[in-house]
Order: structure tokens, then sequence, then C-alpha cells
């Protein structure tokens, strides 16, 4: 029986050895060092806030994997021996695949600021991450201020998550306005007054210089480069991104370049070794996608489609319409194909902001055919199914204005907006 | 590695310190108990006015000052910090103390009302009972009970924290507008009504119009029926109403909303559980075992409460059809071919929805068909199933009205979560459930592939349904269980979920590869 070994118990890998179960009744292990059951990483944050216990994070009660035949294996793999097809663990033992998917994951960026190696330094990304935070960063006590490097969407995350333990926080965004390279500036701008409206310190166009340490090896304080300025705290989180966490797979003949390289097939160099999720870096990138999509989704489609390959029915990683969501503290973001912080060539944008400051839209469209390109959606939910068709149809801006309720997905008796929406959009129509 | 490690439970917990304001709220709050403490060691209070307008006055003033406190200083959103780190809300010391001092509270109240300073016998009320007198005087204009006690608590609690409720989820107009509901139909229909109805006509039994059999299991009670006919049209009136709500009325608001029109908008027990109950919705069972015991605890109430009704029935009625053309046999036979229709019905319209649960749909329909012939051959009026009728109507309200729905379905609240009665052993809510599943505009729809897994939808539904198996697959949820409390639909912070009432056709949608892959792909396996 062919032996599909999966490294990584995250969302692609779990994905993957899911469908190939459905599919087949091949051998299937997935190792993992991090933890002995699939958890969801993306809700690590609701551990920490109290809303969940780690329990709760596993999608799959603890029978399901025996039930399924996809045997669990602690361990971290060390190194992969291509010819052999063989698995050489720290821990001492080996293991031998017919098939191997690579679905490592990511681990958070350091950029050899001095002192980032210190103890109450991290990223937040794994189990483990939280569990140290749970020490550095319990309470307001131990943990008197907190600095947080990087505007991104983990960094507003641990801000959340420090702020719901009243640990007062500094955040650092290198960008002149929160999260401006991915949003529009309008939007952006919107994010900025509600970070601040709950509390957090926050220091636009502010770079890391040094993290400073006191006599035990602990972070003591942090200096703005800018400024200069020495802010003393317990904790720093190094939000500055993350990238493919594959240093075990350097060292093999599997190409990589900043992740494992694969083509559409999502296949590496290698014969029969695969890798999916974010660990895996496109050779061309697919439409406007990164070529490394650290993305929930895009780990679990990749999975969706390796799976079939992997079954006999060999297919091409082909993701439809781009989709994402955030949760900025109390408002909720969701977008649906492109929209660029700046419209590109013969692109507009049109934005509508509520006065409550808490709900926006922006939606891209090409100026010369009025196709519908995209749209950002703060504050309003809206209907994925309806915009996948409506981008799969091409349909232009004005008929996605004027049927926007049908994409309306808030929860009943919500006010809505369409009307408003409407009327601006016919004001901006008329001022151009 | 350890993975047992539970780090929610770290070694320096988080501060869930009370503010200054919230420690005098419960300063007061507690004095308002206090004083209705010492009449329960029946201490006779000079002004019992005074006294129990203190006691109530004070606990309300305390939950509010301590909700306004918890709430209107944060900004409008999801409110669960800290849930499982206080004590009261993860099964901590203060969740058994509160869940133990409830218990026995119901067991006092059920069985031995004396002890509440209930009048045996005719006796004037002394204790805590007493202290009530002076309320029940001015709404009935007859003396207070332990039921009264007991009704005006209840409504007090659903009353304030549906104050607390409104004020946590006052971003939310669902929740506003339910909660809304469930607190005028608590006050108005449970509480002040029959009061009044009392007022007008005394002979009426007490009747809470909007519950309905069998959640109000002594409806067709042979006392019930004849105080409702001998107390002219108004009688006759309100008893087809009660006839009327369970075969014609439910039936037509399940189909176009759901059974979330009773259990989550109407019903009293579901009013108690979404109030003073919320604060420990995420303690319900979400394991496919408990699912499982659920579903044959649920069914089997609802077969047992319908062969009791059935049987109760049976025994007041005659033999000769020449007195009254409602005679055993006739009786019999209708509710056969009722229950056979019901099931002919399902089975031909509805078998694919079913699915694996048809044979158990079908095992508890020859049951029920089984006991009704065997009642038919071997009952008398005094006796059915060889035991004195009398019995086993007493056995089934102690068993199921009093154990069940009171002292485990409420006093273990800090334990089992709160819907522990809804959830196992209603038999409306299996009755709505049933028309839920297969006839009904409602749903919970998932937003194609954006759910995240993050499990919040799960953890808080008080129902115990396991929300993100569903989201996750991007498959719609149609349960028979959902109460519609829309609380999933609230805490996703992906915006995945939707309660919604809409057509039938694609309401069940299972899918294999969810939205946002290759089109092509979904097609070859999803339409498959």
């Amino acid at each position: 029986m062919e032996h599909i070994v999966i490294i990584g118990n995250g969302i692609s890998g779990v994905t993957a050895a899911r469908h190939i179960r459905k599919l087949s009744d091949k051998k299937i292990t997935i190792i993992s060092s991090e933890t002995e059951h699939f958890f969801s990483r993306t809700a690590l944050m609701y551990v920490y806030m109290g809303h969940m216990k780690f329990e709760h994070l596993k999608p799959y009660e603890d029978w399901f994997w025996k039930k399924n035949r996809i045997e669990l294996q602690q361990g971290f793999v060390k190194t992969i021996d291509v010819k052999s097809k063989t698995l050489h663990f720290t821990e001492g033992f080996t293991m031998t695949y017919d098939k191997l998917v690579i679905t490592t994951g990511s681990k958070p960026n350091k950029f050899g600021w001095k002192g980032e190696d210190l103890n109450g330094v991290q990223g937040l990304y794994s189990k483990q991450d939280l569990e140290n935070l749970e020490i550095y960063a319990p309470n307001n006590k131990t943990c008197r201020h907190a600095v947080i490097v990087g505007g991104g969407l983990i960094g507003i995350e641990l801000a959340e998550m420090l702020n719901s333990r009243n640990i007062p926080v500094t955040f650092l965004v290198r960008e002149s306005s929160f999260w401006n390279g991915v949003l529009p500036q309008s939007e952006s701008e919107m994010l900025n007054k509600h970070i601040k409206n709950h509390h957090i310190d926050l220091r636009l166009s502010s770079n890391l210089k040094e993290i400073i340490s006191d006599q035990n090896g602990k972070v003591k304080s942090i200096i703005i480069q800018e400024t200069g300025e020495e802010i003393s705290c317990d904790f720093v989180g190094l939000t500055t991104g993350v990238s493919p966490n594959i240093d075990f797979i350097k060292e093999s003949e599997i190409e990589t370049k900043k992740g494992v390289l694969v083509n559409r097939f999502l296949e590496t160099s290698i014969p029969d070794i695969y890798a999916i999720g974010d660990c895996a870096e496109q050779r061309e990138a697919i439409g406007n996608r990164p070529v490394i999509e650290a993305v929930w989704y895009t780990g679990r489609m990749m999975g969706e489609t390796l799976a079939q390959t992997l079954c006999g029915n060999k297919l091409e990683y082909k993701p439809g319409h781009w989709f994402n969501s955030a949760k900025f503290f109390d408002i909720e973001y969701q977008t649906y194909g492109w929209v660029f912080p700046e419209p590109k060539e013969n692109h507009a944008h049109f934005h509508w902001i509520h006065q409550d400051d808490s709900k926006c839209i922006t939606m891209e469209y090409n100026t010369i055919t009025n196709e519908f390109l995209g749209i950002n959606t703060f504050g309003i939910r809206m209907r994925h199914e309806v915009f996948d068709t409506w981008l799969s149809e091409k349909q232009n801006i004005d008929y996605v204005i004027s049927h926007l309720e049908a994409a309306n997905f808030d929860p009943e008796f919500y006010k809505h907006f369409e009307k408003d929406i409407q009327a601006s959009f016919k004001k901006t129509l008329q001022t151009i | 590695m350890s993975t047992k490690l539970n780090f929610s439970l770290s070694l320096a917990k988080p501060d869930q310190d009370l503010s200054t304001k919230q420690k005098v709220a419960v300063g007061l709050g507690a004095i308002g108990l206090f004083i209705l403490f010492l009449a329960f060691l029946n201490i006779d209070f000079p002004n019992r006015v005074l006294f129990l307008s203190a006691a109530l006055g004070l606990i309300t003033i305390g939950t509010i000052v301590f909700a306004n406190s918890a709430y209107l200083k944060k900004t409008e959103g999801i409110k669960n910090d800290g849930v499982w780190f206080k004590s009261i809300s993860s099964r901590g010391i203060l969740g058994w103390i509160t869940g133990i001092i409830l218990t026995a509270f119901y067991i006092v109240l059920y069985f031995y009302p004396q002890y509440l300073g209930l009048g045996m016998d005719g006796a004037a009320n002394t204790g805590l009972i007493s202290l009530f007198d002076p309320l029940s005087q001015l709404l009935s204009g007859r003396p207070a009970s332990q039921w009264f006690v007991y009704g005006t608590f209840y409504t007090l609690a659903i009353l304030i924290f549906g104050y607390k409720f409104l004020l946590k989820y006052r971003h939310n107009r669902y929740e506003q507008i339910r909660t809304g509901s469930v607190m005028f139909f608590q006050l108005a229909f449970a509480f002040l009504i029959p009061e009044f109805m009392y007022r007008l006509n005394s002979g009426l039994p007490y009747y809470d119009l909007k519950n309905i059999w069998p959640l109000n299991y002594y409806l067709f009670d042979e006392w019930s029926v004849k105080s409702f006919l001998s107390s002219g049209n108004i009688g006759l009136a309100l008893l087809l109403f009660g006839i009327a709500s369970i075969f014609i009325i439910t039936p037509i608001l399940t189909y176009k909303y759901g059974k979330r029109w009773y259990c989550s908008w109407v019903c009293g027990c579901g009013g108690l559980a979404e109030t003073a109950g919320d604060s420990f919705r995420q303690l319900s069972d979400k394991s496919l075992k408990a699912w499982r015991l659920e579903r044959w605890l649920v069914h089997t109430v609802l077969v047992f409460s319908v062969v009791m009704t059935i049987a109760t029935v049976y025994t007041y009625l005659g033999y000769d059809s020449n007195d009254f053309w409602l005679t055993k046999g006739v009786f019999i036979s209708l509710a056969i071919a009722f229950l056979s229709l019901v099931f002919l019905l399902t089975m031909i319209f509805k078998r694919d929805a079913l699915g694996k649960d048809a044979k158990y749909g079908a095992i508890g329909y020859f049951i029920t068909i089984a006991l009704l012939l065997i009642l038919y051959f071997t009952g008398t009026t005094h006796e059915v199933f060889f035991i004195t009728s009398g019995n086993l109507r007493s056995a089934y309200g102690f068993y199921i009205g009093s154990i069940f729905s009171g002292v485990v379905g409420t006093g273990f609240y800090p334990i089992f979560g709160n819907r522990v009665w809804c959830r196992f052993g209603c038999p409306m809510a299996a009755i709505l459930g049933f028309q839920q599943r297969l006839l009904s505009k409602f749903r919970i729809t998932t937003n194609g592939g954006q759910c995240i897994s993050c499990g919040n939808c799960s953890t808080y539904c008080e129902m115990g349904i396991d929300v993100r198996a569903y989201a996750q697959k991007g498959e719609n949820i149609v349960r028979s269980s959902c109460v519609g409390c829309g609380i999933c639909s609230a805490v996703c912070p992906r915006g995945v979920l939707k309660l919604e009432n809409d057509s039938m056709k694609g309401r069940i949608n299972p899918t294999e590869i969810l939205l946002g892959n290759d089109v092509d792909l979904m097609d070859l396996i999803n339409q498959k």
C-alpha cells in the first residue's frame, strides 16, 4: 500500500490527508512536532483572551484520526534523504515514504535586530509562542508594558490580546498608516482611529532600532529608530510578517528559494515530493497572487487540489477569485477580488464610509470597461458566493452597486446601507 | 512533548478583579438576597411591602449597575474576554456553589414548599412566601403560593439579566429584538396575564397562553380540561386555542421561521436560558457522544409524553358512544390514525432528508403505536399499563416536570450549560425540531469558503451543536436542535454565519470542495 507522509499538521496537510482518505485507501501519516492534534492556528488569540480553551481549537475530536486511519507521528524531521525516500528525525528514528508532502508552514520573521532573541521577545505563530506569552505577559503586573513591532494582521491581533488583559501596548508600525501597503488610505485611517479608540499607543512611521536586555537576559526596553526614544517594556512582540519554515530542507536536494519551489501541480524539483501551504513558493505568480501565499484559505485549497493529484486525478492548483477576511478589534473585514491601495492603471476606486467610522466599503473597477474588480468591506458582511459569481460574470460596477442588497450577509434586522451607498455612488459619478 | 498542558490555566492567572463600582453592585444585590434569606429563616418583617420592594429593588439595581459597569464603558462588540478564566463561567468553585444552591432551591420548591413558608391546609403563609403575599394580593387578590414566589423570581431574573444581555449585545439588533421579545412574553404572558385572568374568572386553571402542549404537559389532564369546560365560553376558547397552538399555529410558524420563533423568542424556559443562563452557554457538551445521547433522550421523552397524554385522556373518556361521541376506542383510533399519517407522509416525502435517521424514526413510531395498542387492550378507567393512572401521571410530573426541567435543567446551568432541559428533555423542542429539520425555510447559511475553523461558533452554541463542523465544510446548518439564538453568527470573527429563512431548495447543501478553489474542481466534485 502506498504510504503518503505529510510533514506538518496545519490546515494544508490535514486538508490533504482528509481528502486523500475520502478518495483512497492509502496509508497516511501526519508528522508534527508542535501538537498531537490539528488545531486552528488562527484562533490561538482566543485562548489567551479567555474566549476559548485550547481544546476548543481542535476542529476534529481526538477519535477522528484513528477512525479515518490517519496516523499521527510526533517528531521533528531533521533531514530528508530523497534517494532512499527516508525521513530522519531529531529523536533518532527514521520513516520511509512513497510520496512526501511538505506542509511545514511559516515562522515569524526576524531582521537581525540587536536583542531579538532575548527572553520576552517573540512572534505569535505556534502553540509554543502562546505558552511563552503566558509566561512573559500573563497579566499587567508581570508585564507592565508591551511593545509590538510590525503593523500587520498578527500585530493587531496581538494588540487586541494584550489589551484584553489590560496590558498597556505601544504598537510600532513602519508604514505611515496601519496596513496601508494593502488597504486604501481611507480604510487604513479608519483603522488607525479604531486602534487608538482601544487605548493602544499607535506609533506610525516608527521602526525598531534595538531591544535592550536587563541583567537576566530578559527584555528591559526598546529604542525607536526614528526618534531614539527608549520605551521600557516587559514584552516585545515581533509581528513583521512570516516566512517559510524550511530550514531543515535547505540542506537537501529539494530546490528552494524563500520557500520550497513548486510548479502549478505543487510538485517540487524532486519526484514524489510536494509542497503546499505557507511553505510553498510558486515558480511563477498566479495572477495577482504573491508567489508565497501565507493564508489559511489558500493552504486549504492547495490541500484539496493536491489530494486529487495524489489519488490519480492530476490537477493544477488553480485558485478561483481571491478572497480573504480578518477582524480588527471590533471591525470585521472581508475582501473579494482585488482592491489595491492605489487603483491600478485605468482603474478607479469607489469609496463609501459611514459617519460612525466603523463601516466602509471600497470597490475597484476599470474606468474604461466599467468592470467590477473587487471589494473591501468593513463592518458589513457580504456573501462570498454572490461576489464570486459577479466576478466570474465580469459584472460592471453599476450592476454591482444596484444589486448590492443581494450580497448583504449581515444578521437579520441589521440596518442596511445600500441606499446610502447607491446615492453616494451616483454623486461620485456626477463629480467625475 | 506534552499536549495535555492546559495553558489557559497557567501559573499566573490573568486578573479578573472587579471594579469598585462592580463591588458596590455586588454588595447591593447581596443585601437584597440577604433580606430574602432572613425571610426564609422565618423572620417576620414588620412592613412586608417595604422589605419586599427593598429586596427585589436592591437585586435589580445591583444587577443593572454591574452590567452598566461591565459593558457601557467598553466599545460595542463581542464581550467574551476572560469567560474561561472566571470561576462562575468555567465550572470553577463559584460555578459549583451556584449550581448546588440552585439545585437545593429547586428541590425545596418542588418537594418541600413548607420550608419556604407555604401555609399548609389553609393556614396563613409564613417565611419567604408570606413576604410575597402583598404582591400576590395586588395582582390576583389571593395570598402567594410557592409558585407565585418562583414565578416572580423567574420573571425578575429574565428581566434583569435580559437587561445585561441587551447591553452585552448592543451592537446586534437581532439579539436586541429577540431579547426584548422573551422579556415581554415572560412578563406579560407567563406572569401578569394569568394572575389577571384569575381575578376575572377564578375558575380558570393557571394558563400561560404561550406554554404549549407537550411542554405544558398537564393541559389535557382531567382536572384541567374540566375546569376549562366549566368556565364557560372563555374556558372553551382557551382549550381550543391550546389544541390549535400545537396542531396549527406551531407548524405554520416553524415552517416560516424555524423553531426559534418559540424556543428563543417566546418560551419561558428559553427565556431564562438566554438571559440568566447566558453566562453558561459555553459549557454545553459538543461531542458526538453528547449528540447521540441527546437524540435518544429527547425523543424518548417525546414518545413518553405523547403516550402519557393519550393515556390520561383515555382514562376519563367513556366506553359508550351514546354518552359522548369521543369514546376510548374512537380516541385511540384517531390518535393512531394521526400518528400513522404523519409517519407515512414523512416517509413518502422526506425519506431522503432523513437519511440514516429514518430507521430510528420508524422504531420510535412502531414503539408508540405498540404502546397505544397495549393501552387499548389493557387499559381501564383506573389503570393504564397495569399501573394506577394517577400514579403514572404523578411519576411523569415528578421525573420530567420537576426533576428534569427544574432541578437538572436549571439547577445545573453552571455545570452543563444553560440548555440542558431544552436539549435533552423538552418534548416540545423535539416536535419543533422534527418540523424544523424536515419542513422549514430556516437554516444557518455558511458564507462560502470564509471559515477559519476557529471554533467560536461551536464553543458558544448553547445547544452543543458543532457548528464549525458544518461551517468549515461550507455546508448550511440544518439541525433539529438549533433554537436560533444567533450567537454563533454574532461571535464569528469572519462573518461566516447567517440565520435566515429562504426557500427549501438547496437548504441542505453538503459540499466536498469549498468555494474559492478551482471552478472546474468544484464542479467535478460537488455536482457528482
